[in-house]
């Protein structure tokens, strides 16, 4: 490798960025998962029975990110045959040697939770097939075909505590990943306490704007119609997520601004002058102005709008709350590497290459691969309820 | 006799002196002899009894538990000749543009303004200054890795392949790491880098391989003016110990409480 392009003083082994497109594409689906499940929790756990229509989508669009998220990792590590190292030798005093219990852990909730919601449709399937399908619906049934009320009361009280769980594993499983980044004092702009929050915070902005998109990209083309009252409660949640995202990432920065500290030296420098673009352009502007308007119209306006329009508003700034969130990680991921640790330098920006190991089309791989795992689970399970259909998920009425 | 006593206070002590040399060569002769052919574990240990530079429990019967090496870097004295970056170079088959040691070189102006650099590491030793200010003072400032006591690099690994052996130095077994770069990021001292080829962590080992043995780092052994020095808090009369014991030393980043074992002698403010 041939030495980059720094300005200033930067230390002669920090010139090159060591975590690249695949670390910023990690936390991003995390939040995804963690985000897209505190959805399914909002149905499951904390009644909000207008969100009925993506209660499923949700869960399973958590399980699909799920599944993806050790792929950036591998496509990082410089051994990715040892990766298992982590899990049969964990360092314990090392955040990331945590991963795979916490991964693991939760994996396993969310595969249970989402088996006890399908478990009839399942067993029902399993009754109407024949063949090969009639046995592998009898496989996923693990032998049980009881259906009585008495057997869904079960189910739905387990499936309520399982996702009354889940919101602390998915709390734990992406404020881990902030912490990650937090707890290197090495470096001024992801030491803080805050990070993990932010990143908590971001996670679930990022999956509650995924469930719309998702939601009304499928409605869409399934020819089914959108429901109002979902979207409309799925475009509060968000602003409320948002906004919140958004104070914290400028909280951040005020209080190093403020403080007027060493660091601030070289992160006042890294956010005007080396990536203005992503940060204030994207990230500020772009990224929070817009979708804090577009879903303030929604949600103190919701009188004055048709469910198109309130639809149709929703999803754009659900969008761009997606892009948001993903340049919120590239802002601290790549943004924290490009001042040197001898806090006078910058290095190049880093621009990822089209075909590399960690380049853009492994990254598009990986973001892709959910939506296929969708794809094939709706060919099996539906997504959503018909109105019709007796919500095997639904809160226990109270 | 007059002449004879005019010569004999000159002639005496001489012939005293070849007595005394005679003595002693034949009796060092004689033991390195025996020594020889005892074999080379009793070579290496009446080597460092000989120099009293090593304490016993070198070579193949090293223990780490009877060491605790510290280092130490006077800045007053460094030259920026780059002496030491090639000598680490050869020696641990640093790949380019990358390094376990380096030379910084700070240049001060009257005004306060500090201009650093360290071209390729300062390997080729340094170019004349070209900041055009009115530089008040210039000094070279050597790097190496800090070998930290509470060093995060350790606490970070994932998979303990980075470690803090018992004699204080903190090491990377590469068949363990897996390429994280998780060190490298908690590093503050930009010590350490993947290296291109193993696709592990890579960083200064302080040449464990030559200190096990007896001899001095690399670095140490090149440097003309003696601005690193190499030392062992468990042994007895230990020079750098002595130091940084008696003097007034400095370390890096003090305020990140990384504790590092690589002191520094005349460091300034502007220091990275």
């Amino acid at each position: 490798m041939e030495p980059a392009i720094t300005t200033g003083y930067v230390f002669p082994n920090d010139l090159h960025i060591m975590w690249s497109l695949m670390i910023v594409i990690y936390p991003y689906v995390t939040g995804l998962v963690a985000g897209a499940f505190i959805v399914s929790s909002l149905y499951h756990v904390f009644q909000q029975r207008e969100l009925r229509p993506v209660a499923r989508l949700s869960m399973v669009g958590s399980l699909a990110f799920l599944l993806v998220a050790t792929m950036p990792l591998l496509a990082h590590l410089g051994h990715p045959e040892r990766a298992l190292n982590i899990v049969v030798t964990p360092h314990f005093t090392s955040a990331m040697a945590a991963f795979g219990m916490i991964y693991t852990l939760y994996l396993i909730l969310v595969i249970f939770e989402i088996w006890l919601v399908y478990r009839k449709p399942i067993i029902q399937l399993a009754r109407r097939s024949r063949g090969f399908k009639r046995w592998f619906f009898a496989t996923l049934a693990l032998g049980v075909y009881d259906t009585s009320e008495r057997a869904m009361q079960v189910d739905r009280r387990t499936i309520t505590v399982l996702a009354g769980l889940g919101i602390p594993a998915a709390c734990i499983l992406h404020g881990y990943v902030g912490f990650m980044f937090g707890s290197v004092k090495a470096n001024p702009l992801w030491s803080t306490p805050l990070m993990p929050i932010i990143f908590l915070f971001s996670a679930v902005t990022s999956g509650i704007a995924m469930v719309i998109v998702l939601y009304q990209t499928l409605m869409k083309f399934s020819g089914k119609s959108i429901s109002g009252a979902c979207v409309q409660s799925l475009a509060q949640w968000l602003w409320l997520f948002a906004t919140i995202t958004a104070t914290l990432e400028i909280l951040e920065i005020v209080t190093l601004a403020y403080e007027r500290s060493e660091e601030w030296v070289v992160v006042g420098e890294l956010i005007t002058h080396k990536i203005p673009f992503s940060f204030i352009g994207v990230q500020m502007i772009f990224g929070s102005l817009i979708p804090f308007l577009l879903l303030g119209i929604v949600v103190l306006m919701r009188r004055f709008l048709t469910d198109p329009l309130r639809n149709t508003i929703t999803f754009l700034a659900a969008f761009i709350l997606l892009i948001q969130v993903f340049s919120m990680r590239w802002n601290v991921v790549i943004g924290g590497q490009i001042f040197s640790k001898s806090m006078v330098g910058f290095r190049e920006l880093y621009v990822p290459r089209l075909f590399e190991r960690e380049g853009i089309v492994t990254a598009l791989a990986i973001m892709i691969l959910p939506f296929i795992f969708l794809a094939l689970f709706n060919h099996f399970l539906p997504l959503y309820e018909s109105d019709q259909e007796e919500a095997p998920g639904a809160p226990t009425e109270t | 006799m007059p002449r004879d006593e005019k010569v004999e206070p000159v002639t005496a002590p001489e012939a005293e002196d070849r007595r005394r040399f005679l003595k002693q060569f034949l009796m060092k002769a004689s033991g390195v002899a025996v020594l020889v052919v005892a074999g080379e574990k009793v070579f290496f240990s009446a080597h460092a009894a000989d120099s009293e530079a090593v304490p016993p429990g070198t070579g193949e019967d090293y223990d780490p538990t009877r060491h605790r090496y510290v280092y130490l870097i006077d800045v007053t004295k460094c030259i920026g000749c780059g002496a030491c970056v090639r000598a680490c170079e050869r020696e641990n088959n640093v790949p380019k543009h990358h390094f376990r040691t380096w030379i910084e070189r700070y240049m001060v102006s009257r005004t306060g303004d500090v201009a650093i650099d360290s071209p390729n590491g300062g390997h080729d030793s340094f170019p004349p200054e070209v900041t055009g200010d009115d530089i008040t003072k210039a000094f070279f400032v050597p790097k190496i890795c800090n070998h930290c006591t509470n060093t995060p690099c350790v606490q970070l690994c994932p998979v303990g392949a980075s470690f803090r052996s018992p004699d204080g130095l903190i090491l990377v077994d590469e068949k363990r790491c897996i390429g994280c770069s998780y060190c490298v990021q908690a590093c503050p001292y930009g010590s350490r880098f993947i290296h291109p080829e193993t696709h592990t962590a890579s960083k200064c080992t302080l040449c464990y391989h030559r200190i096990t043995k007896g001899l001095l780092p690399a670095c140490v052994e090149a440097c003309p003016r003696a601005v690193r020095k190499f030392g062992d808090m468990k042994r007895l009369k230990d020079e750098v110990s002595e130091i940084i014991a008696t003097h007034q030393v400095q370390i890096l980043k003090p305020e990140l409480y990384t504790e590092p074992n690589c002191y520094y002698i005349g460091i300034g403010k502007e220091v990275r």
